[in-house]
């Protein structure tokens, strides 16, 4: 079984709260697509081509100067729940953990280290991520901009002169940089202020997704704001953009959350102490029952209607309360009914000892 | 508990609902719910790819005297439409007017004006070992009971081969 403590930061410094605006935004991530010349895209690389990728990476790693002490995970040579497991703590994609349609391919590694992952044969050759606690755009992007020039001198890029960075798909080439942001914004949901944000991202050249990305449903009022374009503007224009119109969007949250308490301050009160005794006493919870009423005492913390529990705490309950995540600590795979009574319970636990 | 608006359906949805300085709260059945707009669940946005893959169908014609076939990885412009996925960094270069429209569409510019980068030459790359030194080292590893050590340089040679 995958150990993930083993990892230099344990897989988990995102979640430590550490950034600004901690309790709205949950951690913001930088990726970098990049492929190297003389290989056909992932999608089309035989899995012997992959191979020799994973094998002209590995070098390079291996004396790689800003990444420390990095650990190389074959994803490929993993059993399912581990890959879930990787997936659910946010350090590779659907596609890298074979959780999508296709199976994993041959090749699919990630190297890990402190906050940064290169992912190995996801649908680009390389995809180079940087994740941070809290709202955190120029710290996150100075990690993988440092890593990106290293990297790109041990091993050759595919770059064209007129559009740049070259992708498998070409909704990512150019700059080959999507940044997101996971933001909590019940608030908006609840004063249903949150279609015309949304609406508005979109207008103005973002996107939003659930929590696992695209295609994924939106629970717990958890959504993920990015960039939707990477050409025609550099790096630095397009996080600029995103962290004004991310920085607006928690301005109109917070202004939401006044208004609630201002006119409806009992009645949410009450849901949200409701939320919290459900999630301290319940014996059975679903992943989305527990989504939701998470979603609630974030906000009662975010209001300080509720003291005594960190954001680090909410933050842990959210990962560590997933599928993979209870199987893990249960040391084998769970039916859906015995995961339900283990979140419950890791839930309760969590909340009698993390909570004054 | 009942639907507070039509008395007979069973509620399943609380909502608050919040009017100039006055506050009230209804349960409403999932029929009512949905009359009066409330979104019971709410859905990501469509995956980009889906618009994506569309515009690429509707709008992208192959460009006059463009190879039919890319000439490094024999992807064409349909195994392109059909996946939304390029082949290789060169589809590219073969494709490239019928791109350059493309990226004009889906980015609005088809310019890259970010960081420049110029590959290293390969004579400044890290050294890779090649085949014979691998197979040489895998054995020596093997009858010095270097198991682990064995299993990589064996990785790395299923690479090569």
């Amino acid at each position: 079984m995958l150990d993930l403590s083993l990892l230099p930061d344990g897989g988990a410094s995102w979640l430590d709260a550490s950034g600004e605006h901690a309790d709205i935004v949950i951690s913001t991530r930088i990726r970098l697509a990049r492929n190297l010349e003389g290989y056909a895209f992932t999608p089309r690389a035989r899995d012997g081509e992959r191979l020799r990728i994973l094998t002209q990476v590995r070098e390079a790693f291996a004396s790689l100067r800003s990444i420390e002490d990095g650990v190389l995970v074959r994803v490929d040579e993993l059993a399912p729940e581990d890959r879930l497991l990787l997936h659910e703590r946010h350090l590779v994609s659907k596609e890298l953990a074979g959780l999508n349609d296709q199976p994993v391919r041959t090749g699919a590694a990630v190297y890990l280290s402190r906050g940064v992952g290169i992912m190995v044969n996801e649908e680009d050759h390389l995809r180079l991520q940087a994740l941070h606690s809290g709202f955190h755009i120029p710290d996150a992007f100075g990690v993988i901009e440092r890593l990106d020039a290293e990297l790109g001198n041990k091993v050759p890029y595919a770059f064209h002169n007129e559009f740049g960075y070259l992708t498998a798909c070409p909704t990512n080439v150019g700059t080959g940089l999507r940044a997101s942001v996971l933001i909590h914004l019940p608030g908006l949901v609840l004063t249903k202020e949150i279609g015309k944000v949304l609406a508005g991202l979109q207008q103005v050249g973002l996107t939003y997704r659930g929590m696992y990305g695209e295609g994924s449903e939106v629970v717990g009022n958890f959504f993920q704001i990015s960039n939707q374009t990477t050409l025609g503007r550099s790096e630095g224009e397009l996080l600029d953009y995103l962290v004004r119109v991310v920085r607006h969007v928690i301005e109109r949250e917070e202004e939401a959350r006044r208004v609630l308490l201002r006119d409806a301050g009992y009645i949410i009160e009450d849901k949200l102490w409701r939320a919290f005794g459900t999630l301290r006493y319940a014996r059975s919870l679903s992943f989305e029952e527990a989504m939701n009423y998470l979603s609630g005492v974030r906000l009662a913390v975010g209001l300080k209607l509720i003291s005594g529990l960190s954001v680090y705490t909410l933050n842990k309950l959210l990962i560590f309360s997933q599928l993979a995540h209870l199987g893990h600590t249960e040391g084998r795979a769970l039916t859906e009914s015995e995961a339900n009574v283990a979140r419950a319970r890791y839930v309760r636990e969590t909340l009698a000892t993390e909570s004054e | 508990m009942v639907c507070d608006l039509c008395k007979d359906g069973e509620a399943v949805i609380q909502l608050t609902e919040i009017e100039g300085s006055g506050v009230r709260q209804l349960h409403l059945c999932e029929k009512c719910a949905a009359e009066r707009g409330v979104e019971t669940t709410l859905t990501a946005a469509k995956p980009q790819i889906n618009n994506f893959l569309q515009t690429i169908h509707e709008q992208m014609p192959a460009a006059k005297g463009e190879p039919a076939q890319c000439s490094f990885c024999q992807g064409t412009l349909a195994d392109f439409r059909a996946t939304g996925r390029l082949g290789c960094a060169h589809c590219y270069e073969t494709f490239e007017s019928s791109l350059r429209d493309l990226l004009r569409r889906v980015h609005g510019n088809s310019r890259h004006i970010g960081r420049r980068y110029v590959a290293p030459l390969p004579s400044e790359l890290p050294h890779v070992s090649n085949a014979t030194e691998l197979r040489d080292r895998l054995k020596r590893a093997i009858e010095s009971e270097q198991f682990e050590l064995a299993a990589d340089i064996r990785d790395k040679l299923r690479g090569i081969e």
